[in-house]
Parts: structure tokens; sequence; C-alpha cells
């Protein structure tokens, strides 16, 4: 039972894949999440406009949905790009890149949501004050604007790691052998499913469970200073 | 891009619309059902009677609901004693299966959302309501649940979002969902722009469905907190 039958050690570096493919959508996420929030606060409506729809479209979409999109339709389109070009042999698209630029593009609209209230919740004063000793947009936003919005940004920030973790689940739909494809070929060998898709839900618990603790640490430390009725 | 796909498909896009749409209603309602009671134990109840409630909510919402689904449909099968039990010409359905993960994950959630909400009631409104003599039962009733229920809506219906998007999970175990078509038609025509637009498109329109109803309920609900209007000083 310990060694899941033999299979303990396939499920763990499953387990490792899985974890990769969650720090890299997690990049992705925090970057698209940064450009749509600044964006979408910009008084341009050519930067803002697209960084609403941005939001509202991925809002309304499952998760699923998007990822078979970018997959199917992405390797259709790579594909189609390909044989303009003269390229003869046929692509496969890597389902580690899609499903992390499809969770990435996910989680960076709520992460958008997340930052701009972060960022609306800094002392506009406190920017002007940069502007007035003449620092330069990137230094304002480094000294500044991202110190400060930390504090008001990782509760929101957490909440979506949290479902970002559970939504990696889904690359094994579209073929990646993560941990929950990696149980899958186990159970149809086995004939074990619940000891090894059970195996998988501890997994799961334990990265939930060191996230939670994680960062209710890092929420002690960025709001040192302040009272906590925050 | 050629639509003229989908205008062939349409049936199977609209049995998979309903199928969606009957999913997500029944999980929400037996998991809304069930997570009202079990709120109510993990804010007034005795240790002992909290600590299977915690720990439900803890697994549901810290594992993945695929898993939680697989769990239920795939690994129940494992067993001899389930096998030959009465239960299992439900548990050897996939919709069953999906319905039961679906409402049991919803559950999870919102006993955290209702018993966020009761735990925020004022102790003003409790303490007029004892003063009333109101029974335990009563001021529940009438004082406790019905004000938590209009804190909880906004987070609740996010809730229902999230439940809509995963039941797009149910075509992973051959239920023919809004997302099964599509996968349906994608394999059959080869033509996965067409076939997963026209799904998100069905599933957009949905969540706005919601989103729609939800705002006027809030209206409705939470017509005293909003700011005044002009007409009504006239």
């Amino acid at each position: 039972m310990f060694t899941l039958y033999g299979y303990g050690h396939t499920i763990l570096v499953g387990a490792l894949l899985t974890l990769e493919v969650c720090f890299a959508s997690l990049a992705v996420a925090v970057l698209l999440g940064m450009l749509g929030a600044l964006s979408k606060l910009s008084p341009r409506l050519l930067l803002s406009l697209p960084a609403k729809l941005y939001t509202t479209v991925v809002r309304g979409i499952p998760d699923l949905v998007l990822m078979l999109i970018v997959f199917y339709g992405g390797q259709m389109a790579v594909n189609a790009i390909a044989e303009k070009i003269g390229h003869e042999e046929y692509i496969d698209v890597n389902p580690f890149i899609a499903g992390v630029l499809t969770i990435g593009f996910i989680f960076g609209a709520y992460m958008t949501e997340t930052f701009r209230g972060a960022i609306l919740a800094v002392n506009p004063g406190q920017l002007e004050a940069g502007r007035a000793y003449g620092m330069t947009g990137l230094q304002i936003f480094s000294r500044i604007l991202l110190p400060q919005m930390m504090r008001h940004a990782l509760p929101g920030f957490g909440n979506n790691w949290l479902v970002l973790t559970k939504a990696t689940a889904l690359v094994s739909i579209i073929g990646l052998n993560d941990m929950v494809q990696r149980a899958s070929l186990a159970a149809g060998a086995t004939h074990k499913p619940f000891v090894l898709y059970g195996a998988v839900a501890v997994n799961y618990l334990l990265l939930t469970t060191v996230s939670i603790i994680l960062l209710k640490y890092f929420e002690k430390r960025y709001s040192a200073g302040f009272s906590r009725e925050m | 891009m050629d639509f003229s796909i989908i205008q062939e498909s349409w049936p199977i896009y609209f049995d998979g619309l309903v199928t969606t749409v009957w999913l997500t209603v029944a999980a929400l309602v037996i998991g809304l059902l069930l997570a009202v009671p079990l709120a109510v134990v993990r804010v007034q109840g005795g240790a002992l009677a909290q600590a299977p409630i915690r720990a439900f909510v803890y697994f549901f919402r810290g594992t993945p609901l695929l898993i939680q689904m697989f769990l239920i449909y795939y690994g129940l099968g494992q067993f001899q004693w389930m096998q030959q039990s009465v239960l299992w010409s439900l548990f050897s359905e996939a919709w069953f299966c999906a319905l039961l993960a679906f409402a049991l994950n919803t559950c999870a959630y919102s006993v955290e959302i209702i018993r966020g909400a009761i735990v925020a009631t004022s102790p003003g409104e409790i303490e007029a309501a004892r003063a009333c003599g109101m029974s335990r039962m009563l001021m529940l009733w009438r004082i406790i649940l019905p004000s938590a229920f209009r804190r909880a809506l906004p987070a609740y219906s996010n809730e229902m979002i999230f439940m809509l998007h995963g039941t797009a999970l149910a075509s992973t175990v051959t239920i023919v969902d809004i997302t099964g078509a599509a996968r349906i038609i994608q394999s059959r025509y080869y033509s996965p722009w067409e076939a997963f637009l026209t799904a998100a498109l069905l599933y957009m329109c949905l969540t706005f469905t919601i989103v729609f109803f939800v705002r006027r309920l809030e209206k409705h609900w939470q017509g005293h907190l909003l700011p005044a209007r002009v007409s009504d000083f006239e």
C-alpha cells in the first residue's frame, strides 16, 4: 500500500512535473496580471479596453474549454503557419507549453483584478511624491508602488494560487504525463484506482496545506507595522 | 473558419446545453441544501460535531474537482462490497458520480461562504431577537439566516459561476455536456476552433445569465444598502 503497488516512484515524478506546471503558470499569470492591471487603470482607452475584454472573456469560459482551444486550436494554427513558410513536417504542440500558457492566461485575468485592487489601495499621494522627486515611471513602480501594493495583493494572490494549483490537474486531459495521468495509467494496470487517485489527492492536499502556511507567514510579514484590522 | 458545421450539428450542442444546465442547477441546489445546516453546526455546534465538517471542507477545498470525480467514478469500483451493494446501479452511472462530486464540492465551498456570513451577523440583531424572547431555532430562521444569505450573495454568485465552469469536467467521464458536444464535433470534423469557440460562447451566455439574475436579486435583497435615488425623495 505504501509503495502504491510499485507505482509510488512514478507518481512522485509526476508530482514534480505538476509542481513545475504550477510555478511556470504562476510566472505567466503574474506577468499578465501586472500588465493587465496597469493597462486596465490606464486613462488610454486603447489600453484599458482590451484589458477589460480580457478579464471579462476569460472569466466567462471554463478553464477546460480554454485549454482545449489553445491545445487543439493552437496545434492547427501552428501547422497552418508552418506550412505557409514552407515547413513540411507535422508539428506537435507540446502539452506542457500549451498547459502552462493556458493556465497562465486564465489566472492572469484573476491576477489582473487582484493587482488592480491593490494598486488602487496605495495612497496616490505617494506616487505623486515620487513624480515630484523626478523618478522615472519604472522607479516609481519598483520603489513605491510595488512594495506598498504587496500587502494588499497578498490575500487575493494567495487565493488565486490555491485555485491555480488545483487547475493544473487539467493538463492531464491534454496529454501531459503529470501526477494525474500517471495515476490513471497505474490505476488501469493495477485495478486499484481508489488508492492511486487517493494518493494524488493527498499530494494536492499537502501542496495546499504548505501553501496556506507559507502565505500566512508572508501576509504577517508584509503587514508588519499595520494593525490587524486591515 | 467554417461555422456551417455548427449549423448542421446544433442538436448535439442543444442537448449538451440542457445537460450542462441541469447538472449545474442540481449540483447547486443539493450542495446548498446540505451546506446550510452544516454551516450552522460549524458555527454553533460543539467541537466534536465540528470536526467531521472541518475535515470534509478541508478535503473538498484542498483537492482538484477532477480528482474528486475520478475517486467516485473510477475509485469506488475497486471495492467488491461496493459492486455488490444495492447502490451500485447508481454509482456505476457516470452522471450520478459526476453530480455527486459536483454537489459535494460546491457544498464544501458553500459551507465556508455561509459560515463567514453567519459569523459576521451584527451582535445587536441577535440581542434584539433574544430580547423578543425568540427560541434558538426561530432566531436562526427569522434573523440569522436571512441576513447571512444577503451577505453571502456576492461570494455565492462567484461559486455558482465556478460550478457552471466545473461541470465542463463531466465531459471527461463520457457525459455529453456542452464541452462533450464540442469534443464530439472536433473529433468528427477536425475543426477545433469552430467546435470549442461555440462551446465558449454558450458558456459565456450562461455566465452572463447568472450575473444578470444575481444583480437583480442583489437589488431586491440589498435595496436598503444601495445609495438613495433622487426619486426616492420626491
